[in-house]
């Protein structure tokens, strides 16, 4: 539940430029030099700050081809501080896509093949612009352009209702961003996050630092009676008390919820009373 | 078994190493450059 209002009120506060929708406009005014921490398309007629994906590939495209040091320095210590946690607490999209998938209906986990994609969506995303350039020597921020479907939902379709002279400018290239968004949404009401567990550039660079991050998931051993709840609960599908700081582990708790024995606790590494009291550190 | 390691720790710094040289280099400039102009292309229009 807490989880829950975290997402509400980070959608919306991401989002409350509210004379952006009235006026078709994005907003212009210096917090857009701040970059939020999730997925959130800077072209939203109602977001204040820029997107750290969408930036990151536009200064790459750029003549100059700018490696944003601040992007990556901003992601880099959110990652070491919480790993996923940013995903599953305060991501609109993610926020959206768990919407969907509360709707009752039988319920699907994706194939854990298709959980190596991550990684490579990450680095196409942050490679190509900087690698297949026009001619002219220009990039092209290919994520937002060929695949995000947070763009797609938050800027694309919404300025094409709010600006009806840009509807001239719809391409196959805006087709097929929507069908990939019709699919994620289709999907999504019977797997959980099929994005965020497949082609998310932003959550495989937190999901990088799961593993070291000072907020992170324990498993007290000697505690664990291996009843598999964790796992059964875990809408990744992930095994929490083998794999608890796994990639895909976007840090939701459910597990630390449904274990019976309090074997699974989440907390700060380098303060963890739970942990401190068995060890006697 | 440890509470923590290394790994959090030198990340964190070059994170923060990296945040503290992009600023100086005035990337939030950058950033808001980019941030306040419709983005076409980046929405796949045009």
């Amino acid at each position: 539940m807490k989880r829950r209002l975290m997402q509400l009120v980070t959608s919306i506060l991401a989002n409350s430029y509210l004379t952006g929708f009235f006026r078709g406009h994005i907003y212009r005014g210096p917090l857009k030099a701040l970059c939020v921490p999730f997925l959130n398309c800077y072209s939203c007629p109602g977001a204040w700050g820029t997107c750290p994906m969408g930036a990151f590939q536009a200064l790459a495209a750029g003549f100059s081809q700018t490696l944003s040091f601040y992007i990556m320095g901003l992601l880099t210590t959110l990652g070491a501080l919480g790993g996923r946690l940013v995903c599953g607490w305060l991501c609109p999209f993610g926020f959206f896509q768990e919407l969907l998938y509360a709707y009752r209906s039988k319920k699907w986990r994706l194939p854990r093949w298709l959980k190596i994609l991550p990684p490579f969506v990450l680095a196409l995303t942050l490679a190509l612009p900087f690698l297949w350039r026009s001619g002219v020597g220009m990039g092209q921020p290919y994520f937002c352009r060929f695949i995000c479907p947070a763009g797609t939902l938050e800027a694309g379709l919404t300025l094409l209702i709010l600006r009806p002279q840009l509807r001239t400018l719809v391409g196959p290239t805006f087709l097929i961003k929507v069908a990939i968004l019709v699919m994620l949404i289709l999907l999504g009401v019977f797997i959980w996050r099929p994005f965020c567990q497949t082609l998310c550039p932003l959550g495989a660079f937190y999901g990088l630092f799961n593993n070291k991050s000072f907020w992170r998931l324990k498993v007290k051993e000697s505690r664990c009676i291996k009843c598999q709840a964790c796992s059964r609960s875990c809408p990744a599908g992930l095994v929490p008390f083998i794999e608890a700081n796994a990639s895909g582990c976007v840090r939701c708790l459910q597990c630390t919820k449904v274990c019976p024995t309090g074997a699974l606790t989440f907390g700060c590494a380098v303060d963890y009373a739970p942990f401190r009291t068995e060890t006697g550190g | 078994m440890r509470e923590w390691t290394w790994g959090g720790m030198v990340f964190l710094g070059i994170g923060l190493l990296l945040l503290m040289v992009g600023l100086l280099r005035g990337e939030g400039v950058l950033v808001l450059e980019k941030g306040i102009n419709i983005c076409l292309e980046c929405m796949g229009l045009g």
